[in-house]
């Protein structure tokens, strides 16, 4: 059987008293998309985070290509896209191009030597995104949806295996919004695998075909997506039934 | 017009302020980009605790204020991460500490405050050999690393959480930050002056921002803008019998304005 790229078993999270992440448990391989549903401080971003070894957390196991979390240092296998456009500091002077070949910069990752490598990756993940063209532009000059496009462009340069991406539509207007759920699903078609939370659940219960559902009085709950319909995944998700098999 | 340049102490004075006016905006872009200007202030006037400390136990003024400034920006960096949300108050809690130390300590220097205040406002005939060797010294070790890590210094600034999350290691590049900031402050405080290096930390930068297209050409533009200031300062100031620091300040502040006045149509 093919190797997870990733696998979490019984994770826990407390903040301060609260028990955010309670005995969360799922396994993904290449080209799964997991979307992750739940109410506003459900835990779907500290989830994110923890994988990401922003946030440490208390209890359970964590592997990463094989690897236990605390002992992955290849970096460049997982790329990230946060809520960019709506925190973005607008007036830094940084071009469209600085922005994308950041993510190179990294000592551990790529060779930084190569210069015109470097420009061809560039190239390429702008093409992915649609924003070919536009690198010598201010980043700061851009629409909100067209920064977010660069934000993934970025996160693209290293060429990852697994992209996570929290909320990564809020703050973009809806045709954008559109194309970079357009973009994240060609990704997945490729071979991409792909953990997303979004505020439009309906949507990404549509581009998923695995869910990480935090209940409302519950634990996070992982199914398949398929043969699963709406009104069975906001049962789940209202706590009324529950359901084991991904 | 080069008569100027017969005198040795004019000579020191125009390396010694170029160099200056290279290293204080090459570190300046990063930290105002990271909206840490106060840190410039803070660390200046801890240097100025350092200059009272090394003239009261007799050892180089720059030397002293090169250990309060390093001492200075290990606290900030500390109280910032104490503080957390509040991380601002870091600076002023620094800055306070260094003028009362300051104040403390002037009323043991033994022949007056006359030698203090050559270094709150800058002097360019104090600058002796040592002193331009060290300021010439640490000045290529501060553009060497500034170049060694100017791509990890950009990403921290743009976006200290993605940079994290790529592999850069973003507490050794910040600490880094922090170290250049001292050496430039410190250095620059006998000809410039403690209270108006952070000016020059920043207002080439504010100056560059206004019109580059790009981070790079902010960081030559402000390199650009801080020689002009420098170099013009110090001679307006020679000529003018006026103090150098403020000189090369107010010619730096002139150019904002007028930039700012240039592009105000451009940036509504």
């Amino acid at each position: 059987m093919e190797r997870e790229i990733l696998k979490i078993e019984n994770l826990c999270f407390d903040y301060s008293d609260t028990s955010v992440l309670r005995d969360v448990n799922l396994s993904l391989h290449r080209g799964d998309f997991l979307g992750i549903i739940g109410a506003n401080g459900a835990g779907k971003s500290t989830l994110i985070k923890i994988i990401l070894k922003i946030l440490p957390y208390d209890k359970g196991n964590i592997t990463l290509f094989g690897d236990a979390l605390a002992k992955f240092r290849d970096d460049y296998k997982i790329g990230y896209v946060s809520q960019k456009a709506n925190s973005f500091n607008s007036g830094f002077p940084a071009t469209v191009k600085e922005v994308v070949m950041a993510n190179l910069y990294s000592r551990k990752k790529i060779d930084k030597a190569n210069r015109e490598t470097n420009r061809e990756k560039m190239r390429a993940a702008l093409e992915k995104v649609g924003m070919e063209g536009y690198e010598n532009k201010l980043i700061g000059k851009l629409s909100g949806g067209q920064q977010q496009r660069v934000f993934i462009a970025r996160a693209l340069i290293s060429e990852p295996e697994l992209l996570l991406m929290d909320e990564p539509t809020v703050g973009v207007d809806a045709k954008s919004a559109r194309q970079i759920m357009d973009i994240i699903c060609d990704l997945n078609k490729r071979g991409m695998t792909i953990i997303m939370t979004n505020h439009d659940t309906p949507e990404l219960v549509r581009v998923s075909n695995k869910l990480l559902i935090f209940c409302e009085h519950g634990n996070g709950e992982f199914v398949s997506r398929n043969n699963l319909t709406m009104q069975e995944i906001n049962d789940i998700f209202a706590g009324r039934r529950s359901h084991h098999h991904a | 017009m080069l008569d100027i340049f017969q005198y040795d102490f004019m000579r020191r004075a125009f390396l010694a302020a170029a160099m200056i006016a290279v290293i204080a905006p090459c570190i300046g872009v990063p930290v105002v980009l990271k909206r840490l200007s106060s840190i410039g202030d803070a660390t200046s006037h801890s240097a100025l605790a350092g200059v009272a400390a090394g003239l009261v136990i007799g050892v180089n003024p720059i030397l002293g204020a090169l250990l309060f400034s390093v001492f200075a920006v290990m606290g900030i960096e500390g109280l910032r991460k104490a503080f957390g949300k509040y991380s601002e108050i870091a600076a002023v809690v620094v800055m306070s500490a260094g003028i009362a130390l300051t104040a403390v300590l002037t009323r043991f220097i033994k022949d007056g405050s006359s030698n203090l205040s050559s270094f709150l406002f800058g002097s360019i005939l104090g600058i002796s050999d040592f002193e331009m060797c060290l300021t010439i010294g640490l000045g290529i070790v501060v553009i060497a690393v500034a170049i060694f890590l100017y791509k990890e210094m950009f990403f921290v600034a743009f976006d200290e959480e993605a940079a994290k999350i790529a592999g850069v290691s973003v507490k050794k590049i910040n600490f880094a930050l922090m170290l250049l900031t001292a050496i430039t402050v410190s250095v620059a405080s006998r000809i410039v002056g403690a209270l108006m290096i952070s000016s020059l930390l920043v207002i080439p930068v504010a100056t560059a921002i206004m019109v580059a297209k790009s981070y790079k050409q902010t960081v030559w533009l402000s390199v650009a803008f801080a020689e002009i200031s420098a170099m013009a300062g110090l001679y307006i100031s020679y000529y003018f019998s006026l103090p150098s620091g403020g000189t090369i300040v107010l010619i730096g502040v002139c150019m904002l304005i007028i930039i700012m006045a240039a592009t105000a149509k451009r940036r509504r």
